[in-house]
């Protein structure tokens, strides 16, 4: 029995050899092949990056002291600049805080509440990134404009939010707000509860628990949070353009002045403001970067 | 400080998870809560914790009903299975953690951890984070912490569930004679009967949400109540509706009234105790289990066949 079950095991076997062997040189062929692939896909890649993303950087660096540091001083210099740049820190500075407070709470809620209607509020938050920026603007003026629906209790207060910072700051809030919520969900899930109740049983009021524990151990989804808020802050055109009225040197953030230098032919000063705009992006980015891989360099030095 | 619960039940949707339960814990007492997994001791040690709310029924803490008090105010240290460390605290700040919120003094909270990380034995990484502690080490820091804020009750959940085999023995250890010295009253989950006989003072068997029996492990183990507990707690034959323990079984070198015949299938020896899986006359499959000497007196040998003498079995009502 058993030896012939030997025997009928072996013809299969030797007749495998032969596919086998197909098989290894079809193998390095495959190999071939992927490494091909691969290289196909990271040059496309980074094609795509050049084209669309590192060339016309570079070329504002470039186009921006084509002319040597005059020009670029005297733009810098410009009052209508100086005033956009200020009103666009100012706006961040407003509306990044705004929306991390808002972004943390939110994540919280919809992380740990147990509430009818979680989904919904889980799909509100992203309509922010589903509208076009102007819609929103135009819904904002809408709303908080002189004949919007809060018009009249606005004007009798003496409150002005269309045309002037409370609207630049409210559309750039707007159109920022669902990032930090977006990217502490997933940390707060990954997280867990645990800490969190061995804190309550070690006595920690839901304060404490939330400063010490709980923010700590989100603090890395935060912190990417913000800087995407901040980057779409510095950034947004849309929105801001449609509620600030466009005012220069009032209500024009640094984007507005660009498209302004930009539509008057003063080509230095909006290569000029461009290059800060990305300096500033650029710096939000290195400085987030700094932060964690300093504190991380310090907890694998113990 | 005496824990008592009364009536307790909890459904989680239409799951019962709880159902009036009723269990009593004498002041300084160390305690096992034994069952399955889904047999509902969790959600007892977290009700009582205050981590989660009965939906009936009450629990008191040395007398007063803490039914409604949140869990930071009952005074309970709770060790968590997976042990929920602070990943971006110290050792040394975990264990701190419930003197720091407390606003205590400096000078105090240095002093406390280090007597706590000598209890534990942690004294040398007071420094050391979170993911540089082994299973083991976590486990100590757990308890440490718990402990930092003198609890009147210290409640662990699955304590040793997550740890191998030999550190797990150890920390049994540890922790029964750590209990010896703190004498708080403390509350384990754990699904392992060995685990439970070996540490506890008193086992609180649970099956589906109900107690099935509590007492001692020797209570337990000699005389179960029911079916379920003869069959969780110890080594058990089953013979139709009836249970035999295999230490109870005798096998004899010659045949006497009150014994049959077995056919000896297997013998297995693990060391001190030798197993024989043997097959009645009328088929049915049972296993003896002997000491080494015994199995050498009767030079024991597979597809031999002796005489064996049954114990009277024990039968529970349905």
């Amino acid at each position: 029995m058993s030896s012939s079950g030997a025997g009928a095991l072996a013809p299969p076997g030797s007749a495998a050899l032969a596919p086998r062997g197909a098989t290894s040189g079809s193998t390095r062929a495959d190999r071939r092949r992927a490494r091909a692939r691969r290289l196909g896909v990271r040059t496309i890649a980074l094609g795509y990056l050049a084209l669309l993303l590192l060339a016309p950087v570079a070329m504002i660096f470039y186009r921006t002291f084509e002319h040597g540091l005059g020009p670029v001083l005297d733009a810098l210099g410009e009052p209508n600049f100086q005033k956009a740049f200020w009103l666009s820190i100012e706006v961040v500075l407003i509306a990044v805080p705004l929306n991390t407070a808002f972004g943390i709470g939110m994540a919280l809620l919809l992380e740990r509440g147990r509430f009818k209607g979680k989904a919904l509020l889980g799909m509100l938050i992203d309509l922010p990134f589903a509208i076009s920026p102007v819609v929103v603007g135009l819904a904002l003026v809408l709303v908080y404009g002189k004949t919007g629906w809060l018009g009249d209790w606005l004007t009798e207060h003496g409150i002005q939010v269309i045309f002037s910072v409370p609207g630049i700051v409210l559309a750039t809030a707007v159109v920022s707000l669902p990032f930090v919520a977006r990217e502490t969900i997933p940390v707060l899930h990954e997280l867990g509860t645990d800490a969190e109740q061995a804190a309550a049983t070690l006595g920690a009021s839901g304060w404490q628990t939330f400063w010490r524990v709980t923010l700590p151990g989100i603090r890395w989804g935060v912190v990417y949070g913000v800087v995407l808020t901040t980057a779409r802050a510095l950034g947004e055109f849309g929105a801001v353009s449609v509620v600030s009225g466009r005012i220069q040197g009032q209500t024009q953030t640094l984007p507005l002045y660009v498209q302004d230098r930009f539509e008057n032919f003063d080509i230095t000063g909006a290569y000029v403001a461009s290059l800060v705009l990305a300096l500033l992006a650029l710096g939000t980015l290195l400085a987030m970067n700094l932060l964690t891989r300093r504190t991380r360099a310090a907890k694998a030095a113990i | 400080m005496a824990i008592e619960v009364q009536s307790v039940g909890k459904r989680f949707g239409t799951f019962t998870a709880l159902d009036d339960v009723n269990i009593r814990v004498g002041d300084g007492a160390l305690t096992a809560l034994l069952g399955p997994s889904g047999s509902g001791k969790s959600t007892l040690l977290r009700i009582i914790a205050g981590l989660e709310e009965p939906d009936e029924g009450t629990v008191t803490i040395g007398g007063a009903d803490v039914t409604s008090v949140p869990a930071r105010d009952r005074g309970v240290g709770f060790v968590f299975q997976h042990y929920a460390p602070f990943k971006h605290m110290t050792v040394a700040n975990n264990v701190a953690f419930g003197l720091t919120v407390r606003r205590r003094p400096r000078a105090e909270i240095q002093e406390r951890v280090k007597e706590l990380l000598a209890l534990v034995r942690l004294d040398g990484l007071a420094d050391r984070y979170p993911s540089q502690l082994s299973g083991g080490q976590l486990q100590r820091m757990a308890l440490a912490r718990a402990l930092a804020v003198q609890p009147d009750v210290l409640l662990l959940d699955e304590p040793f569930g997550a740890l191998d085999a030999q550190v797990r023995a150890e920390l049994r250890a540890w922790l029964r004679r750590l209990h010896d010295e703190i004498h708080v009253t403390t509350i384990f989950v754990t699904h392992d009967q060995e685990e439970a006989m070996e540490v506890a003072e008193q086992i609180v068997v649970m099956h589906e949400g109900r107690i099935e029996q509590a007492g001692t492990p020797r209570e337990l183990y000699e005389s179960p109540r029911n079916e379920f507990v003869m069959t969780f707690i110890g080594p058990v034959n089953r013979l139709g509706d009836a249970f035999v323990r295999p230490h109870d079984i005798q096998l004899l070198s010659e045949a006497s009234p009150g014994s049959t015949e077995a056919l000896v299938q297997r013998i297995v020896h693990l060391g001190f105790e030798v197993r024989v899986e043997l097959t009645l006359p009328d088929g049915r499959e049972i296993w003896a289990q002997l000491t080494r000497e015994e199995a050498q007196a009767l030079e024991l040998a597979e597809g031999q066949i002796l005489s064996v003498r049954l114990p009277a079995p024990r039968e529970f009502a349905a």
